[in-house]
């Protein structure tokens, strides 16, 4: 186990390296036409007029320098928790980030929870009555949210209700400290109907790992015995379906970061999706890379996380 | 059965063989595939469902009109879906055009057909990619093993562990839109990670014998992958392939909606959703209505008809209901009673 451990967070290593790499690249690989669209399109925005040059704006980013002095004063800058300034506010990027993470984290805890309250319940019950009504009833329950693409649905939550009753859910940001509850109450409808549209993922993947437990030896052994169905499914059945369920928590923390991006555009919620969205838009590079390293280094932090305490709570794995 | 495999003889698991006595009388009669077509519209009544769904898209798809084969105005779609007739702008729905007319007066009924031909093509061409990506990349990690499955397995790391929705928007923001490069960048990215699945199950197969003796007869490296390892991960790619064309299709409307999907007047429901049809979804709901229904069933359709097909080839989940019983406390209850009333 403790070489198992050393070794998966030393294989962390060149994959962390492999990112900045992809990163930096990325931003390289800008074909140099845009960088004249962006002179045009800055000098006219921000009035900077002629000493916006084709030069100066490669010189802000960088790219004047030869590719690997470029990439060591990049990875040397973040070491010194330099992550760069934004190319439109010259503001630190780091701090406009760390401001906006708490809002991410809530609207994915919310949608988390929320998909697993449905997940559970409609993965296990659909497994153990395999092709039968309920069955049927709860995947296309699951399923059906997550085939409705969600900002279809939450275009017509924000706009239709408006009309017919009146009433339109909020989309104005409130933060958690000055009303709670007014907080919660705009996160839950972008959080439901993120949660609704995870579920389908997560049950199906609790299903078949159900379907294949119940299918070991050790079931057949219960039901020999004489256990009741509440036992055998709740005491040794779902606590050995679960543990592979662990790592799906690893693509759930994507979600935080990629998933929400729509749903933040669409509420108004002013967390990272929308941040990077806003980057896009306006082709703010530095703001680009710096959110594509963040959000795969939390990945690659959080999947050794997962990987190690799964080789600790199941011990009938051994590991090389 | 085995023959059926291109000569290489079934590892145990594997659902080549048939599970049912019944089906072993005829199985000479056809190939494997026949008999899962035969099982899912026997025992998935909502796979069978799924997969109606994904063929009515394929059809839909295909004649939509002829063009393809050089007759534009033959097909389902009574207009074209960039025709234009500016009696029916927002118009509702009526008898000549059954789901109404868009802001450009477009016929919506001709759109939502040709969508059709859109998302198919994004979701056999986007899948298609990713399952040949990953099945080279799964099949040389996992055969060759060592230090090149070692680093070959970091990038892997690496690649996965951005956010799909970033890989695809930082890539269409560097290249531009555009159909080929669409289904290019999905189905590269998300063959890279899919490749895991295949290197686990071929780690597994090459442990066989038969691998060993086609090594020691001298079979060159090309052979034993094309010829005795491929065909036992076929069941898993066939998977892959089904479930991962709704992905395809709902990433494709996910980046139509944050503006990075395919240019207009490429009639892509995800786009529809999201441009005009916003827009215009208080004076002509149907605009928004109609393009979403059309996605929304497709995915479930699709995914319904994965889920069956998975549940028929995993081998880890073969034997039906019988093996687990799925008897309600009730119903024991009531054959306890009845136990002891005998006794």
């Amino acid at each position: 186990m403790r070489a198992y451990a050393i070794r998966r967070i030393l294989l962390g290593i060149p994959t962390l390296i492999i990112v900045t790499i992809l990163v930096f690249l990325a931003v390289r690989l800008i074909p140099g036409n845009v960088i004249e669209l962006m002179v045009a399109e800055m000098a006219q925005e921000s009035g900077m007029g002629e000493e916006l040059t084709v030069d100066y704006l490669r010189a802000q980013l960088g790219l004047d320098e030869p590719v690997y002095t470029q990439y060591f004063k990049f990875v040397g800058n973040l070491f010194r928790g330099d992550f760069g300034q934004s190319l439109w506010t010259g503001r630190d990027i780091l701090p406009d980030i760390i401001s906006r993470y708490p809002i991410s984290i809530e609207l994915g805890l919310i949608a988390i929870i929320i998909s697993l309250s449905i997940s559970w319940p409609v993965g296990v019950y659909s497994a153990i009555r395999q092709d039968t009504i309920i069955d049927y009833a709860g995947r296309t329950f699951a399923i059906g949210m997550l085939a409705m693409p969600n900002f279809w649905l939450a275009t017509m939550v924000v706009v239709y209700p408006s009309i017919w009753f009146n009433w339109t859910p909020p989309i104005q940001y409130i933060p958690f400290v000055e009303d709670p509850i007014g907080n919660l109450g705009m996160f839950i409808i972008p959080g439901f109907l993120m949660g609704t549209g995870m579920s389908g993922g997560s049950m199906r993947f609790l299903r078949t790992m159900f379907l294949e437990v119940l299918r070991q030896d050790y079931i057949r052994t219960a039901w020999a015995k004489g256990l009741r169905e509440r036992t055998i499914i709740l005491k040794h059945a779902l606590r050995n379906a679960s543990i592979p369920l662990i790592t799906s928590f690893g693509p759930m923390v994507l979600m935080l970061f990629g998933g929400s991006v729509i749903m933040e555009q669409i509420f108004c919620i002013p967390g990272l999706g929308r941040f990077f969205i806003d980057a896009l838009n306006t082709r703010d590079y530095p703001v680009i890379q710096v959110m594509n390293l963040i959000s795969a280094g939390s990945f690659i932090v959080v999947t050794i996380t997962i990987d190690l305490s799964y080789a600790w709570l199941d011990p009938r794995i051994t590991y090389r | 059965m085995a023959d059926s495999l291109g000569g290489a003889p079934v590892p145990t698991g594997l659902p080549a063989e048939p599970t049912t006595t019944e089906v072993k009388q005829e199985e000479k009669a056809h190939h494997w595939l026949v008999d899962v077509g035969i099982r899912l519209v026997k025992e998935k009544p909502l796979g069978t469902v799924g997969g109606a769904i994904v063929l009515l898209l394929f059809l839909t798809g295909i004649f939509a009109d002829l063009s393809w084969i050089g007759l534009p105005d033959v097909g389902l779609a009574p207009y074209g879906y960039n025709e234009v007739d500016l009696k029916i702008r927002l118009a509702a729905p009526s008898l000549q055009h059954p789901l109404g007319g868009d802001n450009m007066g477009r016929d919506m009924l001709s759109r939502i057909i040709h969508g059709a031909r859109v998302s198919m093509f994004i979701g056999v061409f986007g899948s298609g990619i990713a399952v040949a990506v990953s099945t080279t990349l799964g099949l040389m990690c996992g055969y060759f093993g060592g230090k090149f499955d070692l680093i070959v397995q970091r990038f892997v790391d690496a690649w996965i562990s951005f956010p799909m929705l970033f890989i695809y928007l930082t890539v269409m923001a560097i290249i531009g839109g555009g159909m080929i490069q669409l289904v290019l960048v999905l189905g590269i990215s998300s063959g890279i990670g899919g490749s895991r699945g295949p290197r686990a199950l071929v780690f597994w197969i090459k442990e066989n014998v038969y691998v060993e003796a086609a090594r020691a007869v001298g079979a060159p490296t090309s052979r034993i992958l094309l010829h005795h390892l491929l065909p036992n991960i076929i069941p898993v790619l066939i998977l892959s392939l089904s479930i991962g064309m709704g992905g395809m299709i709902m990433a494709e409307a996910g980046l139509s909606f944050l503006g990075f999907g395919l240019p207009p007047p490429i009639p892509s429901w995800g786009g529809m959703i999201s441009g005009a049809g916003r827009i215009y979804m208080i004076r002509a709901p149907w605009m928004l209505l109609w393009p979403g229904i059309a996605l929304s069933l497709v995915i479930y359709g699709i995914n319904m008809f994965g889920d069956a097909l998975r549940d028929l080839l995993d081998p880890r989940l073969r034997g039906g209901l019988g093996r687990y019983g799925g008897i309600s406390e009730k119903k024991l209850d009531a054959i306890r009673k009845k136990a002891e009333e005998k006794s």
